[in-house]
């Protein structure tokens, strides 16, 4: 059956034998954007994570057939080296990549949260941002987080 | 900002129909720069080669085999600490220096990178000696087609410290190079030439390298050049942003998961859930009808299925059903029963002054264990493969390029040289990528359907046929002398295998050796004024696969020994910081850990007074020669420990990145918190579980400390070991508070109170 939805503002349609394939196999094996990583296969690490419809999602369970004329956005989609978006610039910043596997999910992860929570506490940051990262790069991905707040115009709206 | 350094190594990966032309152009132009500069005019005398031959550790072992114990002992410590020359193939610098045309070096680099870092280290000694900015210089991990193969893995935290001589002379070497040709084409002589940036100078002329190599078929080489003073360095001791920071924070395609190439199928093998489960039989009926499937393939040991995409293979081996022979359904109690100190191989890795008497009554003896680790890396094993012809491409994620290409070789019946892996970025190392069967089933599957093939875990058999960290046990005896200082300690340990029946060692280095020097990695007894002091192993095979997990056997044995020391201070009614100074030399090393303790004091501002709901850890270790000291703040919550803030003293010598140097303390500390508070496997029904991230507990964010302060220190004139040491003092740091707070000494790991 074809399916069809926006991917980084872009319509495409994919033609699919099986509506229950997850959109992670959809979007790295047939659109072949292999920023989204896949990890676990079960929604439990976060490797996979994606926007759709601006929330963040684990695509490695979310199967196609839900896409259907959604909005979805991968890393590729969120920001690029000339027009970074802040959680990627924050990420810069503070160097926080170290193999770099699980740091898309992170960066989908933290975009979506400050989205909807543009100055999250620590705490905040401890409840929402579950994703895992085996080098174990958490202090700097949180002094990120603040940081990429602080860069995120919204933020300051809020703020004054 | 953003630096590009790991655009061509996407492109390689980037296999698609529209960019696999990039991909074989890619590979020709490197065959063709290869067999060109090969042909060099004369060998040079080669400084490094002379130091490298047979691999150290082989010949050591091989001139000790016919002494007795405290030779073995004396060899086991120099094999600890030494760091090993570059002993692999491909020692000519214009093998590892490819000028494009655009004037960019690449770096074809022996060691891959799996988030430690060692491409900007390497990419930083390679610029002050060539003559290059940073931003000039692209790495990539060298495909065995190049003809550098490094002779051990990337691992044992040695990139850095191992090619620090061996980089930087070849480094001056093609600088020389460089000089040479452009001294001809220039028509200026090579001692009025000078280099900055990529471009030789001179007679007020200029050519940039690129225009110096473009036509360049044989190249006349210098002997190795001296090497300049690291003082004089641009790049090296800067913390220079890592080379891979925009790829992996844009999501580029660079890892072995990502890999591609044309007409590429799927595949799944069914891997064995019982612990010893041998493959018997299978009905693959229902399987072989199944949509988009174009094989079942079965072999003596396993069967497997190749279809279009990922998701139908998935599903076909879900149709699959396997008979196992399943001899055994070991448990826990099974595994316990083996490990423990007093069964197995026993071998004394330290003996110093008498042994301790058990039966006197002065003697304090506490019981530590830890127990079997799982890798976890976030990226599954997995590798892309293509035979054709007798000739075999891999693409994959691995810490031995070497090691796979001749197993592939092997199982194929070809030659090495007709085995080219490629090496790409790892999703994570951490020792799990030392073994790389799956390369040599995805090659066969790929010679069966005579297309590439693409194959990798589920996370299930991530965690299933994972080569675990050994679980360890641990019985620490000791006794004070009239001044409340220690007399005599002892560490008696039992751990599983970790260099022993690793695809690393050699069959004979167990019986060469006598003992595991990789569990015993933080075992011995690093206070050299303790009149009597010893360490002895107990080395069992389990009847899973265990071997190297980052640093090796120095998490669980630092537990044991800095908790027990702690817990002879509080005896004694010392503070654990004089009470460990007290019992170290002032000369070499012992200065050096002496140093790290005294900074880790201060800065943290000790005190083993508990304030309010928090107390303070202290603990220390020496591992591959460099100290570390950690002083951690803690507080229980609701029965969970809850790490506030870690002081981290730590001299690895020259911190050639000292950013990524700080990065890997902070890496190791927080993988140390996750495994000495969450992380446990255990067998149920002859299985090992859990199977999944989450129940598999591990530190997330909620886990981190809110400060982790470093504080480096150069204490030698060389980069030593960096990936690992930091790993040591965490756990008996996190442990000698938690004692302060409840009263109560944690034996066991992953901790657990209230």
């Amino acid at each position: 059956m074809k399916i069809s939805f926006n991917i980084n503002g872009q319509p495409q349609s994919v033609e699919i034998e099986d509506p229950n394939t997850p959109l992670l196999w959809v979007v790295r094996d047939m659109l072949d954007l292999k920023g989204t990583k896949f990890g676990c296969g079960k929604a439990a690490c976060g490797a996979c994570t994606l926007h759709v419809e601006g929330e963040a999602v684990r695509s490695c369970s979310y199967a196609v057939k839900f896409a259907e004329g959604k909005n979805v956005v991968t890393i590729e989609g969120l920001g690029d080296r000339e027009n970074p978006h802040p959680v990627q610039q924050a990420w810069i910043e503070h160097v926080v990549p170290q193999c770099g596997y699980c740091q898309p999910g992170f960066i989908m992860a933290t975009a979506a949260l400050l989205a909807k929570n543009p100055n999250p506490t620590d705490e905040d940051i401890d409840n929402n941002i579950v994703n895992v990262c085996r080098c174990a790069t958490y202090t700097r991905m949180r002094k990120a987080i603040h940081r990429a707040a602080d860069l995120t115009p919204s933020s300051k709206v809020l703020n004054e | 900002m953003s630096r590009d350094n790991t655009c061509l190594v996407s492109t390689i990966l980037h296999l698609n129909n529209s960019t696999s032309a990039a991909f074989q152009l890619h590979n020709k132009h490197s065959a063709s720069t290869i067999q060109k500069m090969n042909k060099n005019k004369k060998t040079s005398r080669r400084k490094f080669l002379v130091r490298g031959g047979l691999g150290t550790l082989g010949v050591l072992a091989i001139g000790t085999y016919v002494f007795r114990n405290p030779l073995r002992r004396k060899t086991l410590s120099i094999a600890e600490t030494l760091i090993p020359p570059y002993n692999g193939s491909g020692t000519k610098a214009n093998l590892w220096f490819e000028i494009t045309k655009d004037n960019q070096v690449m770096l074809h680099s022996s060691k891959v990178e799996m988030g430690q870092g060692t491409f900007t280290g390497l990419a930083q000694m390679v610029a002050d000696e060539l003559d290059v900015a940073i931003e000039q210089i692209q790495v990539i991990g060298a495909a065995s087609a190049t003809g550098i193969v490094d002779g051990l893995s990337t691992g044992g935290s040695l990139s850095i410290a191992s090619l620090w001589v061996p980089l930087r002379e070849m480094a001056a070497t093609m600088r020389e190079m460089v000089k040479g040709e452009a001294a001809k084409k220039m028509g200026v002589a090579k001692s009025d030439l000078t280099t900055k940036d990529g471009v030789v100078s001179g007679g007020g002329k200029t050519m940039t390298y690129a225009e110096v190599a473009a036509d360049v078929t044989e190249w006349d080489v210098p002997g190795t050049p001296d090497l300049r003073p690291v003082s004089s360095y641009k790049f090296v001791g800067k913390p220079i942003p890592r080379v891979d920071l925009a790829a992996k924070v844009f999501g580029d395609p660079i890892f072995g998961m990502d890999a591609e190439m044309p007409d590429m199928l799927h595949a799944c093998v069914i891997r064995p859930e019982h612990i010893g489960a041998t493959f018997k039989s299978a009905d693959t009926s229902k399987a072989e009808g199944m949509n988009g499937v174009v094989k079942v393939i079965e072999t003596e040991d396993w069967v497997g299925v190749v279809a279009k995409t990922f998701s139908q293979a998935l599903a076909a081996k879900r149709a699959i059903k396997v008979t196992w022979d399943i001899p055994r359904k070991w448990t826990e109690s099974d595994i316990r029963e083996m490990l423990q100190v007093g069964k197995g191989d026993r071998m004394i890795t330290q003996k110093v002054g008498d042994e301790l008497d058990p039966e006197d009554a002065d003697v304090v003896s506490i019981a530590f264990s830890s127990p079997i680790g799982a890798h976890a890396q976030m990226e599954p094993n997995g590798a892309v493969a293509h035979v054709e012809d007798g000739k075999a491409t891999i693409i994959l994620s691995t810490q031995v390029v070497g090691i796979t290409q001749k197993q592939v070789a092997k199982a194929l019946g070809i030659d090495t040289d007709d085995v080219n892996i490629i090496p790409t970025y790892l999703g994570g190392g951490f020792g799990r990528r030392l073994n790389t069967s799956h390369a040599v089933m995805a090659a066969k599957m790929s010679k069966e359907v005579g297309k590439p093939v693409k194959y990798f875990f589920t996370r299930k058999e991530e965690f299933q046929n994972d080569t675990f960290r050994p679980p360890t046990h641990h019985i620490m005896r000791g006794k004070l002398n009239a001044n409340g200082f220690l007399d005599s300690v002892e560490h008696h340990y039992a751990s599983g295998d970790v260099a022993i029946n690793s695809v690393l060692m050699p069959g004979f280095a167990h019986t060469v050796l006598g003992t595991d020097f990789g569990a015993m990695r933080g075992a011995n007894i690093m206070y050299e004024k303790i009149p009597n002091h010893r360490s002895v192993q107990w080395h069992t095979t389990l009847p899973f696969a265990t071997s190297w997990w980052r640093s090796l056997g120095l998490l669980a044995n630092t537990f044991a020994i800095e908790s027990f020391i702690d817990e002879m201070a509080i005896k004694a009614g010392k503070s654990p910081v004089d009470f460990r100074l007290a019992m170290l030399g002032t000369e070499g090393n012992q200065a050096r850990i002496r140093k790290v303790i005294e900074v880790a004091a201060e800065k943290s501002g000790y005190t083993d007074k508990v304030k309010g709901d928090k107390a303070m850890g202290f603990a220390a270790s020496i591992d591959t020669g460099s100290p570390c000291a950690q002083v951690v703040e803690v507080s229980i919550v609701d029965n969970k420990i809850k790490v506030h803030k870690v002081t981290c003293a730590f001299d690895c010598g020259i911190a050639v990145n000292p950013d990524q140097v700080r990065a890997q303390c902070e890496g190791s500390i927080m993988m140390g918190i996750s495994g000495v508070l969450h992380e446990k496997m255990t067998l149920k029904d002859g299985q090992l579980y859990p199977t999944i991230y989450g129940p598999y507990e591990m530190a997330l964010m909620r886990d981190a400390p809110g400060e982790i302060d470093i504080h480096l220190i150069q204490g030698a004139e060389v980069p030593l070991p960096v990936g690992e040491p930091p790993l040591g003092p965490i756990g008996a740091a996190i442990g000698n508070a938690v004692r302060r707070l409840t009263g109560k000494r944690v034996g066991d790991l992953p901790m657990r109170v209230g």
